[in-house]
């Protein structure tokens, strides 16, 4: 081996042969203006001395202006920022600044500036006591005979080891199984696709060619009622026949799992613009084609469109889909089309969704298939 | 030390009778008995240079961030529940949103300071990891990485990812429109890691996103777990510092052997105290100018809603790019699906980085078969290889950070956002490349100036006109403790195998790596230009003699004090402990 290593006796070794030019020394010490002058020594004192008591002004200021300004008025007075916030924040930043300011100055115009020199000792212990740690470490292993009882080392080794165990499953609890949760959304058929915000529910003739509507399903706004095949309501006895209740209005978490799923946006395009993939050809109304709003990258609701090309873009990644073309990616890092929410009209004349999203919504994961 | 000093001098002025200072050292002395280690330690040098501030500055800023964060969880509600806010803030008042979210307006709108707090907070959380990177740059570029230091560099990487999670945390907590955006992005990132990644989610969320569990969690590693691991590794990096003692620029008289500078006390500790206070006052004015993170004008979360343009903060911008310019791959197979577009940008690539980063270090001191104790730093250009390693990564991070805003570049100058991912896609292999062969290049080409320099000082820019009617240029010969600065640096030694058979021809085993490794170090250093040895610097100096008798004393003069100097001066001076 040629590998360079420092030679445990010498210390460190780096004399090589023929340097150039000879280490000149330290260079002298040179005084300071400071160190021979008296004036200016005071001056330096002076200094130093009228920044700390400037910061103390300072700090006497921030707790005047903690009381004098209120906040949460005109949160946008100076700067964008309240009053409260910039004179409390440039009071506090000057006091402290002043402190540090005056401090370095001291160091730099007062205190001795003389440099001295330590040696400094390889990280790696001598070796005699290498040896006497090496002997030590033996010495206890040895006693505690952990080489001799195979036995006893191995069971320890076991029961330590096992501990792993409870530690993992003791966070089982964190959260529940996954099931087939990410499968489902609260679509389903006949539920009505409705503005986000406000709820209410849309027509066709409502949307105009070119259009974007951000649409939830209507039972995040009322409970949604179990349907005949006509998708006329059923009645209470009806549907107690039938074994269907109605699905309450979600709320708090279950509220925004949901949304975090369910978000859907409408369209309307000329209908001989759109080229319905096959099967699709009736999951639109006119031109009308629903969306999840989920973009399927890593998620981010999907908010762009651009009606004249009909694409839609993440302002995530920049993932752009094309809506006339079943929603397929055109661009950017997502893989998959967006999923397409089937859509007809109830009795009433209002869009509905046909059944739920086919496929899972949302980004892909392992067991997706 | 001349007479004329009057009150600055490096020695205490002694009092006869005995000080309160000695009272209370003998107080603790005789419970804690540290007076051995103090003895040492008190007047402990540390060597001076700019650069070695900007580890200081992520030291302090961490402390800033542990003062203004204690002070913000006495506001902060974890809680994810649902509540109405009613506080200052008008537009929002009545309105329905996370408990997290109220809570971070209260502070920011209804506890005087608290906006204040909260801007310092996040200011800090920025300078904190800005201050880490271009002081982890700093020590690659100057070698202060090699041994005894390796396990310091692997301690700072480790503080940079740790301080990197921590700052993810604190910007999921407030529960606004963009760090739910946020948290839901990671969701989708853990939803690419193979196999497990939909249980990890669903554990880590408490089930399907966004659920009511990840903000209180994300709380608890921000201010408790996050801290104190980087609390006890930060205690680490320091007792490595201490212990190795901190490397020093080569120079007259400061040598591989010793350190020379400013004792703790007093110089450095007012040095570096009135720094903290420095960086804490500057954060300060930032959090009362500079607004950050206004909340209030994104809006609570809602997993409906997007602003456009989301970006995450700076640091996480290069994964962000990385994500972007991605190509959409993902495989489906065995019923399974495999998303390469996400796992390889968001989990592959930073894991990578990390490794690559840790391994640096003894990478470097594998290839070079240098395993000596290094304790003063080299310029960059003295390790051209290095140096271009360091250059190439810088190029790799800086166009994925691009990457991370190819909308914006796209909307500012006009360009296609087609044109431009399709440009950085190549770009990023490309790019390191050609950043790796012009540095390196350019650090040899600075080699050869130096050498110039030293053989023949430096141009002064007078012609001259010589005996025989000839014109040059008259050189003055550096000043000798600048030669000597320059001179003093290693002669780089490649890495030989000494035989790879044995007397019988019989391979020896491993030759095989030891081969590469041979190879691997004749590219590391085989291009560098090494100093001049005593002999050509005589030849040289012989030779300017004859061109320009003018210089003759001024190179006497280095020529004499080498022959002067002796002994060296630092053996005058005896060991301080
Ligand atoms: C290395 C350390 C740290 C980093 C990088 C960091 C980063 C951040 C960031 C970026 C935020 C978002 C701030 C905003 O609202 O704009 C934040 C919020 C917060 N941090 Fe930290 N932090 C650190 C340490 C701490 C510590 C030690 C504590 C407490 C012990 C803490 C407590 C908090 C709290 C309570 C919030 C929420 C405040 C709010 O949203 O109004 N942080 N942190
Ligand atoms: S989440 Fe839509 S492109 Fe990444």
């Amino acid at each position: 081996m040629t590998d360079l290593e420092n030679r445990p006796d010498s210390g460190v070794v780096r004399h090589e042969p023929e340097e150039p030019i000879a280490d000149p020394g330290l260079p002298p010490h040179e005084l300071r203006p400071t160190d021979v002058d008296e004036k200016a020594e005071r001056r330096a004192e002076r200094q130093v001395a009228g920044m700390f008591l400037l910061s103390a002004v300072f700090t006497v200021l921030f707790c005047v202006s903690y009381f004098v300004f209120a906040i949460g008025d005109d949160p946008t007075m100076v700067l964008g920022l309240g009053a409260s916030n910039v004179a409390l924040g440039f009071c506090l930043g000057m006091a402290l600044l002043l402190i540090g300011v005056g401090a370095i100055q001291w160091a730099r115009k007062l205190m001795g500036d003389e440099e001295i020199v330590e040696m400094r000792h390889p990280a790696r212990s001598s070796d005699e006591d290498r040896e006497e740690a090496v002997a030590s470490l033996t010495e206890g292993v040895e006693q505690s005979g952990i080489g001799r009882r195979p036995l006893i080392r191995n069971t320890l080794l076991l029961s330590t080891g096992l501990l792993g165990v409870p530690a993992i499953i003791a966070l089982r609890d964190l959260g529940p199984l996954p099931g087939d949760k990410l499968y489902h959304t609260v679509w389903r058929k006949w539920m009505r696709v409705v503005q986000d915000v406000t709820g209410t529910p849309i027509k066709p003739e409502d949307l105009q060619v070119g259009q974007l509507v951000n649409a939830q399903p209507d039972v995040f706004y009322r409970p949604f009622n179990p349907k005949d095949s006509d998708g006329d309501d059923l009645t209470a006895a009806q549907a107690e026949a039938r074994g269907e209740e109605p699905l309450e209005v979600p709320e708090g978490v279950e509220l925004q799992q949901e949304k975090a799923k369910a978000a859907t946006i409408v369209v309307r395009m000329e209908p001989s613009d759109i080229t319905p993939s096959k099967g699709r050809e009736d999951w639109g109304i006119d031109g009308i084609l629903a969306y999840s709003k989920i973009c399927t990258h890593v998620g981010c609701p999907i908010s762009l469109w651009e009606q004249q090309t009909h694409h839609l873009l993440c302002p995530c990644h920049q993932s752009t889909f094309d809506l006339a073309d079943n929603g397929k990616v055109i661009f950017g890092p997502a893989n998959r089309a967006l999923p397409q929410l089937p859509l007809m009209v109830d009795p009433d004349g209002y869009l509905v969704a046909q059944s739920d999203y086919t496929e899972p919504v949302g980004p892909s994961f392992w067991e997706r298939g | 030390m001349s007479e004329a000093v009057t009150t600055n001098g490096s020695k205490a002025a002694r009092s006869q009778k005995p000080s309160k200072v000695a009272g209370v050292a003998d107080w603790a002395d005789s419970r804690l008995g540290l007076a051995g280690a103090m003895k040492k330690n008190i007047r402990k040098v540390f060597p001076d240079h700019w650069s070695f501030m900007l580890g200081e500055i992520a030291l302090w800023s961490f402390v800033v961030l542990l003062l203004t964060g204690v002070f913000l969880t006495l506001w902060f509600k974890p809680s994810m529940g649902e509540t109405t806010y009613s506080g200052s803030y008008e537009p929002l008042n009545g309105i329905e949103v996370s408990e997290a979210y109220a809570s971070s307006l209260h502070i920011s709108f209804d506890v005087r300071a608290g906006l204040l707090m909260r801007q310092m907070h996040h200011w800090a959380a920025m300078l904190f990891i800005a201050a880490m990177l271009v002081h982890m740059m700093r020590v690659y570029f100057t070698g202060a990485f090699r041994k005894p230091r390796e396990l310091n560099w692997v301690i700072g990487v480790l503080l940079l990812v740790l301080g990197t999670l921590e700052g993810f945390t604190g910007y999921s907590l407030p529960d606004d429109l963009l760090s739910g955006t946020g948290i839901r992005a990671a969701n989708g990132f853990v939803a690419a890691i193979p196999v497990v990644g939909t249980y990890v989610n669903f554990f880590l969320f408490g089930g399907e996103f966004p659920g009511d569990s990840i903000i209180p969690r994300l709380y608890t590693i921000h201010v408790l777990l996050i801290p104190g691991l980087l609390l006890a590794l930060i205690a680490a990096h320091m007792l490595l510092l201490v212990y190795h003692k901190h490397t020093q620029w080569p120079g007259p008289g400061r040598t591989n052997d010793n350190v020379v500078g400013f004792p703790m006390l007093p110089v450095y500790a007012a040095k570096a105290g009135g720094f903290f206070f420095i960086v804490f006052g500057v954060t300060a004015l930032m959090g009362a100018f500079l607004s950050i993170n206004p909340i209030w004008r994104y809006g609570p979360y809602n997993p409906a809603e997007v602003t456009a343009g989301s970006q995450p903060d700076w640091y996480m911008g290069w994964p962000d790019g990385a994500l972007r310019i991605m190509p959409g791959w993902e495989s489906h197979f065995w019923g399974v699906t495999l998303s390469w577009n996400v796992f390889i940008p968001i989990i592959l690539l930073p894991t990578l980085a990390i490794g690559i980063l840790m391994a640096l270090p003894f990478v470097e001191s594998w290839i070079t078969g240098d395993k000596r104790d290094h304790h003063l730093l080299q310029r960059p250009r003295d390790a051209p290889t290095r140096t271009g390693v360091m250059v190439a990564l810088m190029t790799f991070y800086g166009l994925f950070w691009i990457a991370g805003g190819n909308d914006i570049i796209a909307i500012t100058f006009g360009l296609s956002i087609n044109a431009i991912t399709h440009f950085l896609r190549v770009a990023v292999f490309v790019g390191p490349v050609i950043a790796f062969i012009i540095t390196k290049r350019w650090c040899i080409s600075l080699q050869r100036q130096d050498n110039e320099k030293l053989l023949h000082g430096y141009e002064t820019g007078i012609i001259m006109r010589d005996a025989s009617g000839g014109y040059s240029e008259r050189h003055q010969p550096l000043p000798v403790d600048e030669a000597y600065a320059i001179s003093a640096r290693e002669r780089d030694q490649i890495f030989q195998i000494e035989s790879s058979t044995d007397e019988n021809g019989v391979e020896a085993p491993g030759s095989r790596a030891e081969k590469v490794r041979a190879r691997l170090s004749q590219a590391w250093y085989g291009t560098n230009v090494q100093k001049p040895t005593a002999a050509e610097l005589e030849e040289a100096h012989h030779h300017a003699e004859e061109h320009d008798h003018e210089s003759d004393s001024e190179l006497a003069g280095i020529a004499s004090e080498r022959h002067e100097v002796d002994p060296p001066v630092r053996k005058e001076l005896p060991p301080s402990d």
